[in-house]
């Protein structure tokens, strides 16, 4: 291999070395943003503030509200207030929805089968009311069909969920949570390696010897894979023991992906850092160009299917769009290379074609 | 022509401009195989756009630059490996050891690792630095500093080597120091191209060239430059120089007169003398302690040159 490049190399690696609180933040940061939003990140609602109003307070209203109460789904947080304060109680934030059981629930029940319980809820979060919507329906489903199995209903859907039988949002999250843990750290990792050279005047000092500018930027791209993949493999590990999201597939492909994936962040970061002119420019130009888009347009919470048809071609030449089916697709499925080579041949290309704008937009002078 | 192709340095009628600001405008001179050449001015005069055009790190509007007989703009990777360049500013890693970014420098120009070992171990005999070998560059001192950057230039041993204001900020025990190796560098045959900004370093150079504004006022040996300035000086020395510049220049005095720090530098014409300048200074009632003929120095002719050219 190349001495001059090796030796670049060696020098990037010292520079890592010798700044033990970066290198601190490099290592515990993944860890950090994958604890906050593994927790944080999360589409199951748990313990949504209810009020309810039983104006029957009848062995059946109590039944009812029995059931409710007993999941943790709701938190009981006011009870039997006056209707004039419905809609203060909502829009306190008191509760999020109201449950009022009419005073004639028993007596209707038993005589005609057919009657109504009123649920009011917040649709400020549509998302959330949904939710709360169909737990109630759930619940009240459930109350049917314990207490008057009459209803004939022709057929049933029985859904078989498969790859997370469990409905676990954190299967979903984790995966796409280290995709967008790896670029962000990738791309931020590089973003300043050029461009502080550029700032110190020590590219003044290396421009002017036999180094090609190649060798300058593949130099600074794989130490800092190295770095990437160590980070990569402490969150997928925090990720499978932690909050135990299964690896299904292979690990080493898994892994040889990932390594894949980094270097198309860091070209990224790289060519960021050698269009800019100050670190700090280069550090908020990586942090914008890329956290937004791989959050909202990759798939990460959004579907790509469901987005308008140009925002999917956009996020086609988002490298989290193609690395978050590939882990998605390994962690979760287990699936193989061979359903994979598309997403893996769109990471490098993007990777190859970044870094030849890199490589072309590298200022060999001084020239203003 | 033949014969100054072969100078390691051509320059000819050189313009540079940023914008609209004409940084060099029509510098011509020579830099002849081993002798330390100056190029001497003050800051903004054009020196370090000279330097990295030289270097390759900028490119001439127009005139011709040649490096070893070769024109710069069309031979870019030739100048680069074969030249030795120390930026202005202190451009070595200071989280590298001594020995690691001598080493990293070694490696950049290619420079096989026997060949190598043997080059450190001259280098510090050279520069002392043997003992820091394992200290951060960024913990030497100032005068170390561009020791260390002047011996990772040298590992490749080029023979012509440009240095643009290398003893800037630096103490003078350093500075004088740091002269001493390049007037060895010299003596084994190295061709040196040198800026400061400051006058009392021009007498170590073999030639000087003094520079203002983008252009080169005057271009000779030391020595031959003090003749340039053939009038009888006066050293108008009092308490507070100052005064006494500033009562001059209210008076309306038609010669030169320039604050130093122990008094005024004081000429105008060839006629002048000790007399005359009695006279003045007493006409307009100007208070000095003593006035005495001095030798005029590098700085004295620079002001005239500076003055004439700026009128």
């Amino acid at each position: 291999m190349n001495h001059v490049l090796l030796s670049i190399m060696r020098k990037e690696f010292r520079h890592i070395r010798r700044d033990p609180q970066t290198l601190a933040i490099i290592l515990a940061w993944p860890v950090i943003m994958l604890f906050l939003f593994g927790y944080a990140i999360t589409m199951e609602m748990r313990q949504i503030d209810t009020a309810i109003v039983d104006l029957d307070h009848s062995p059946q209203s109590r039944a009812f509200i029995e059931r409710v109460t007993s999941t943790d789904f709701f938190n009981v947080t006011a009870v039997d207030i006056p209707y004039n304060e419905y809609e203060k109680v909502l829009m306190e934030r008191k509760a999020r929805c109201i449950l009022v059981i009419p005073q004639d629930f028993a007596r209707k029940l038993q005589k005609n089968p057919r009657t109504k319980i009123q649920l009011i809820i917040d649709a400020s979060d549509p998302n959330a009311a949904n939710y709360i919507s169909k737990y109630f329906s759930q619940i009240a489903a459930q109350y049917n069909f314990a207490h008057n199995r009459i209803d004939f209903i022709p057929f049933t859907m029985e859904s078989r969920l498969l790859f997370n039988p469990d409905l676990k949002s954190q299967y979903f999250f984790v995966p796409g949570l280290i995709a967008v843990i790896l670029l962000l750290i990738s791309a931020l990792l590089t973003s300043i390696a050029i461009v502080r050279e550029k700032e110190l005047g020590t590219m003044e000092q290396i421009l002017v010897s036999p180094v090609r500018h190649y060798q300058i930027i593949i130099g600074k791209a794989i130490p800092y894979t190295v770095i990437g993949f160590i980070d990569a493999i402490i969150i997928l590990a925090v990720g499978h023991f932690w909050f135990k999201v299964p690896i299904e597939g292979g690990l080493l492909l898994l892994l040889g992906t990932m390594i894949i994936y980094i270097f198309t962040g860091l070209s990224f970061g790289l060519l960021v850092s050698t269009i800019t002119t100050s670190q700090r420019v280069a550090m908020m130009a990586a942090l914008v160009s890329t956290i937004l888009p791989t959050i909202m347009l990759s798939g990460f919470i959004f579907p790509v299917d469901s987005m308008p048809v140009i925002f999917q071609y956009v996020s086609k030449i988002i490298p989290a769009t193609h690395f978050l089916e590939i882990i998605r697709g390994i962690m979760l499925k287990g699936v193989g290379f061979g359903e994979l080579k598309t997403q893996i041949g769109y990471l490098a290309l993007i990777a190859f074609v970044l870094n030849a704008i890199s490589i072309r937009k590298f200022k060999t002078n001084l020239e203003p | 022509m033949a014969e100054s192709n072969t100078n390691p340095i051509l320059i000819n009628n050189l313009q540079k401009s940023y914008g609209a600001v004409r940084a060099v405008r029509g510098v011509s001179f020579e830099v002849q195989e081993g002798e330390i050449f100056g190029l001497i001015g003050p800051d903004g005069a054009g020196k370090t756009t000279i330097i990295r055009i030289v270097v390759s790190l900028l490119a001439a509007d127009s005139g011709e630059v040649l490096f070893k007989g070769r024109s710069v703009g069309e031979h870019i990777q030739f100048v680069r490996t074969n030249v030795g360049y120390m930026p202005q500013r202190f451009s070595l890693y200071q989280d590298l050891t001594v020995r690691e970014n001598l080493d990293f420098f070694g490696d950049l120009f290619k420079v096989p690792l026997d060949v190598q070992r043997q080059r450190r171990e001259e280098l510090y005999a050279f520069s002392k630095l043997g003992p820091f070998e394992n200290r951060r560059a960024g913990q030497l001192s100032g005068g170390m500093k561009q020791k260390l950057a002047l011996s990772c230039m040298l590992m490749h041993e080029p023979d012509v080597i440009l240095l643009d204001e290398p003893t800037y900020g630096v103490d003078p025990v350093s500075r004088s120091e740091f002269w001493d190796i390049l007037k060895k560098l010299a003596e084994r045959g190295t061709t040196i191209l040198v800026t400061t900004a400051y006058m009392d370093e021009a007498h170590l150079c073999d030639r000087v060239g003094l520079m203002f504004d983008g252009q080169l006022l005057a271009l000779d040996t030391p020595s031959a430059l003090l003749k340039q300035f053939d009038k009888p000086l006066f050293l108008v020395e009092s308490s507070r120089p100052h005064e006494t510049y500033t009562a001059l220049k209210n008076a309306d005095f038609k010669g030169e007169y320039n604050l130093f720090g122990n008094g005024v530098h004081i000429s105008a014409g060839k006629d002048f003398s000790r007399n005359k300048l009695i006279k003045l200074l007493e006409e307009n009632r100007i208070e000095y302690k003593s006035i005495r003929p001095v030798q005029p120095g590098l700085e004295d002719l620079f002001l005239e040159l500076q003055r004439t050219a700026a009128s």
